[in-house]
């Protein structure tokens, strides 16, 4: 497939996920979207990967260009897993505090 | 139409179709659930484009590991029923109208770019490819991701930990 058809699908998935932390005020769901826009942006890492190495490979076809954005990719997964393991305990923390995930109720840092 | 292309629309079909269910179901683990359809279908997409260690890791990580993870954390809080009182309806509109508006200026901006279709493939999305890449060029920044993640883990290790006496407003201290 043309690489143009991965960009536009990333994009839909990168506004839905916007749209998703705009207008959702669940705070777990909005995590979610947030999840969902990483991955948007993983497929559209690993499309381009794809691309650099067909462009390489019409030259040399034992080239191994490429690899690197696979690998920024599992970077990016490991960080997300980090990531979610400590946003999810400060969620917990929170609904033990306050009792939801409201995040109209998560406004103390304001006062 | 060759077979590759009738996944390619399949997947993206479903792809999209279970981000929208996920941001407009009202049962936060009904989200949970169309998030995995999505995290699978976005692994179909990486074998589409010869990067099968990241598809099977997709699927292990952020389908097995990160939305059990989820579950768990919403079945723990047993926000099984809708818990989101009087949404403001203009909030939503607005929020809808400038992700679309975004979402169309990207779409724009790129629909006269150049396509350029994939061409062969010497096997770099294969686990040896990229174990060599990672473990000879790569190899600070993975053992760098090692602190990294014993650092998330004493982190969700201290937020989550019952704090006895303590109001929020002091509990950093």
């Amino acid at each position: 497939m043309p690489i143009n058809y991965y960009i536009f699908l990333s994009i839909c998935l990168f506004s839905i996920g916007i749209i998703g932390v705009l207008t959702r005020r669940n705070a777990i769901i909005i995590f979610m979207c947030i999840e969902l826009m990483l991955n948007a942006v993983n497929l559209l890492l690993v499309a381009f990967s794809r691309m650099h190495h067909a462009a390489a490979y019409a030259v040399d076809n034992a080239s191994l260009v490429g690899a690197e954005a696979q690998i920024f990719v599992f970077f990016i997964m490991v960080v997300a897993a980090a990531e979610v393991t400590v946003g999810l305990a400060i969620i917990v923390m929170l609904y033990r505090n306050i009792h939801s995930v409201d995040i109209n109720f998560l406004n103390r840092l304001k006062h | 139409m060759p077979i590759t292309e009738i996944l390619f629309w399949a997947l993206s079909a479903a792809a999209i179709i279970a981000a929208l269910l996920v941001i407009f179901s009202k049962n936060p683990v009904h989200s949970v659930l169309w998030l995995i359809v999505v995290f699978f279908a976005i692994s179909g997409h990486y074998v589409l484009l010869n990067a099968q260690f990241l598809a099977i890791v997709n699927m292990i990580v952020y389908a097995g590991a990160i939305m059990v993870l989820f579950l768990f954390v919403i079945m723990l809080m047993n926000m099984n029923a809708d818990q989101e009182p009087n949404k403001s309806k203009w909030m939503k509109i607005a929020g809808v109208l400038s992700g679309g508006s975004l979402m169309l200026l990207l779409v724009a901006s790129l629909k006269n770019s150049q396509a350029i279709a994939g061409g062969g493939d010497a096997g770099i999305g294969l686990i040896q490819q990229l174990g060599k890449t990672l473990f000879s060029e790569y190899v600070v920044p993975f053992e760098i991701s090692s602190v990294l993640f014993l650092s998330a883990m004493v982190g969700a290790v201290i937020l989550g930990k019952k704090e006895k006496n303590l109001t929020e407003a002091d509990s950093t201290n």
